[in-house]
């Protein structure tokens, strides 16, 4: 995931992923990170919950906007 | 056997190599425009496919590292998911494929005017690739020319 998220960013697409491992995140050192404390395999929140995977993914792409310099990890728990 | 050896040494070489790419992305970039106006897309490891797609093969060494290209108008229902790992429950993704790919908020979101569009292609990975040097070498530089192809302006990216 991390490879895969740094050609994109290197193409000079920006990209921010979703991650439920935040110390493995912080190791890869991905551009943006979202993290959302949710077990593995619930990288949304919750099945058939709209609202709250609305929300996730809004959080994620307003990532998108900041600069990444370093790597910017985000808690979504502390999002607007 | 020589010829196995010779493969780990080469997968050795690689992941050796792009360990040091992967922290190859600075300076990065930033969204050009207004999320509003912004074309996203989606590159999961859900290891979903198409009914017209191989699944992903879990006995391929070092990881399958090929892709499936998932069109923005899949039907999500018709998905199936690939992982067997049993490091994830898999229960979440296997009943709403939104959970790890959500092409339906995403086209909530662009009618909204959240967003802007709906790329017209998405990218399904398996991940769990301990040998990412193929992955590195021909899955990723295929996945960015769809994507430049395309004109995305951003990208979501969702493990399991």
């Amino acid at each position: 995931m991390g490879l895969i998220q740094s050609a994109i960013e290197k193409s000079g697409i920006p990209t921010v992923s979703i991650t439920l491992l935040p110390h493995v995140t912080r190791r890869v050192q991905p551009p943006r990170a979202l993290v959302v404390d949710r077990p593995l395999g619930y990288p949304l929140g919750a099945p058939y919950d709209a609202e709250l995977q609305k929300r996730i993914v809004m959080a994620a792409l307003a990532l998108l906007l900041r600069p990444a310099a370093d790597p910017l990890i985000v808690d979504f728990s502390e999002t607007p | 056997m020589a010829k196995l050896s010779d493969l780990k040494f080469r997968d050795r070489i690689y992941m050796g190599t792009y360990r040091y790419r992967q922290l190859d992305w600075r300076p990065g970039t930033t969204l050009q425009k207004p999320l509003s106006q912004s074309q996203i897309a989606v590159v999961t490891t859900a290891a979903f496919f198409r009914p017209d797609q191989q699944p992903f093969d879990e006995s391929i060494r070092g990881g399958d590292y090929s892709f499936r290209e998932i069109p923005a108008d899949t039907d999500l229902a018709s998905l199936g998911t690939a992982h067997k790992s049993d490091a994830f429950d898999h229960a979440g993704i296997e009943s709403d494929k939104n959970l790890a790919l959500p092409l339906d908020r995403l086209r909530e979101l662009a009618a909204e005017g959240s967003i802007g569009s709906v790329a017209p292609r998405h990218f399904s990975l398996m991940g769990s690739i301990s040998a990412p040097g193929r992955l590195v070498k021909i899955t990723a530089p295929e996945i960015v020319r769809r994507l430049s192809e395309d004109r995305v302006d951003g990208v979501l990216l969702t493990p399991v």
